[in-house]
């Protein structure tokens, strides 16, 4: 059984990479800049790194208590 | 009797029908190195595994696949944003109908397709080696190959928005990926990732205190032969999805198969010398590992490379999946038998943004309807910018949405199988004979942690 935090934070996890998807596309349509649109790209990449972040912690939270 | 396309000749036809038959090849290695690396009690089951995937893949693709994949030119479902057109799904028939089975560049990508499928369902059957129940992976290929990949495959191959990049926002010729390092093999290892999150490390893999013993692969033999066979099939994947995917002509095939040659020697020298100097001795499943790694990553920058990029591409492939394996195993705690999340999500990965760095374009580029993009020559602006949206979209889209469509399929048809199977193998569990019947079966070296 997952603990709730760690659900939560799998949920969170997810939900942190289709944000930073969301802000990569708004950043191609929304922005005319070349420099501005490559920013808030990488922006968005940053967000999925951390919402990658997240997933991850969140499996291993249930590794550990399984142990 | 087929007639001949216009602006296709019939000699282009032919050289992509024969490169089309070799990438079955690829599936036969990389099945053979999933079986390897297994325990000998689950050899029989993974190869069983294997054919299912590929025949339910096949099917599936043929059901619905195409219909949401479609090709450069053909229906698709478009969205408009900001005056842009986003070309988001194809909307082709279902069972291949409206599709003249003549030799055209849409039929042979249909034929190209229902083997590439096949492959990325191949995949994550390395990472859940031992423990992932026929009836369930069977299920997670269906899926894989009726949605996650044509969805995907469409925007990178099919004229979709990825593919369009270029032509509505000027990022360089829109995200290119000759050989499918993103639609097959990042989706086939993310993929895999979802799926060995979802079954858990197999038993006694990961001991109370967080030690993680090493399990070696059954037969490495099987692993090496599996690498051979496997590059015959990426020779042809590489050089039939330059000429129908992104315009090439055939003779570009001979600095398609160096470039895919050289990037398999590198990586698996690179991954050698690694763990040579870090191990005392080469580790062969690790140099297994690199080569199928600098085959993932030839797979995007193939076409658009000199040898010598391809050499220095194909050393940071075998580094990068040498590295990330461990990574993965000890620190990740994904416990990933056949390396499939490092060789072809990290390789994959590797290749998609090495053609941004790396590309030049030196003939026209033709991945989105209506007509090749012309090319001045050389590196492309916003090439790297095409490239990153598209791993973002691998990493923020395509995983959660195979996780989640395994997760929820784990549900209804649980993905791993009882203890008693573990233990016993799944060869006898499940398919009730062993792969290697004449051998004695020691149980004694399942030790429960």
């Amino acid at each position: 059984m997952l603990r709730p935090g760690a659900f939560g934070m799998r949920f969170v996890g997810f939900l942190l990479l289709l944000t930073g998807w969301l802000l990569v596309l708004a950043a191609i349509v929304l922005l005319a800049s070349p420099a501005s649109r490559a920013g808030f790209v990488l922006a968005g990449v940053a967000v999925e790194a951390l919402g990658l972040t997240f997933v991850i912690r969140s499996h291993l939270i249930a590794r550990e208590d399984k142990r | 009797m087929p007639m001949p396309v216009p602006g296709f000749p019939e000699a282009a036809m032919i050289v992509c029908l024969f490169f089309i038959f070799l990438v079955p090849l690829a599936g036969v290695g990389i099945s053979l190195i999933n079986a390897g690396l297994g325990r000998s009690r689950n050899a029989g089951h993974m190869m069983m595994a294997a054919i299912s995937a590929l025949s339910i893949a096949a099917i599936a693709y043929f059901f619905c696949g195409f219909a949401w994949q479609g090709f450069i030119g053909r229906p698709g479902h478009i969205l408009i944003l900001s005056g842009k057109s986003w070309n988001w799904i194809a909307a082709e028939r279902f069972f291949f109908r409206g599709l003249a089975l003549d030799g055209s560049p849409a039929s042979l990508a249909a034929l190209l397709q229902i083997f590439c499928v096949g492959l990325a369902a191949l995949i994550p059957l390395g990472s859940g080696a031992d423990r992932w129940r026929l009836r369930a992976s069977c299920a997670s290929a269906a899926l894989l190959a009726g949605w996650t990949y044509p969805l995907f495959a469409h925007w990178v191959w099919g004229g979709g928005w990825l593919a369009q990049l270029g032509a509505n926002y000027g990022l360089g010729h829109g995200f290119i990926d000759a050989g499918g390092a993103s639609s097959i093999h990042v989706v086939g290892g993310l993929s895999a990732l979802a799926v060995t999150w979802i079954l858990g490390p197999r038993r006694g893999k990961y001991s109370s205190d967080g030690m993680a013993p090493a399990i070696p692969g059954h037969n490495g033999v099987l692993v090496l032969f599996g690498c051979l066979l496997a590059l015959l099939g990426w020779f042809g994947l590489n050089s039939a999805g330059a000429i129908l995917f992104t315009g090439g002509v055939p003779a570009q095939s001979v600095l398609v198969a160096i470039n895919t040659m050289l990037e398999a020697a590198a990586a698996s020298l690179t991954a050698a010398v690694i763990t040579g100097i870090r191990f005392g001795k080469p580790d062969a499943s690790l140099s297994a590992n690199g080569w199928i790694g600098g085959l993932v990553a030839s797979s995007a920058t193939c076409a658009f490379v000199v040898p010598a990029e391809a050499i220095v591409i194909g050393s940071i492939a075998g580094a990068l999946v040498t590295f990330s394996v461990e990574w993965f195993e000890l620190r990740l705690e994904v416990d990933d038998p056949g390396g499939a999340v490092s060789v072809h999500a990290i390789g994959g990965i590797w290749g998609i943004l090495a053609v941004g760095l790396f590309a030049r374009f030196h003939s026209p580029i033709l991945n989105v309807a209506g007509s090749s993009i012309p090319v001045t020559g050389g590196a492309a602006p916003g090439q790297w910018l095409a490239q990153l949206v598209g791993v973002a979209t691998l990493i923020g889209f395509v995983l959660p949405l195979t996780y989640i469509l395994n997760w929820a399929l784990n549900r209804i048809c649980p993905f791993r199988v009882a203890i008693e199977g573990e233990r016993q193998g799944m060869d006898l569990y499940e398919l009730g004979a062993g792969a290697y019947p004449e051998f004695i079966t020691h149980t004694e070296d399942f030790i429960p942690r």
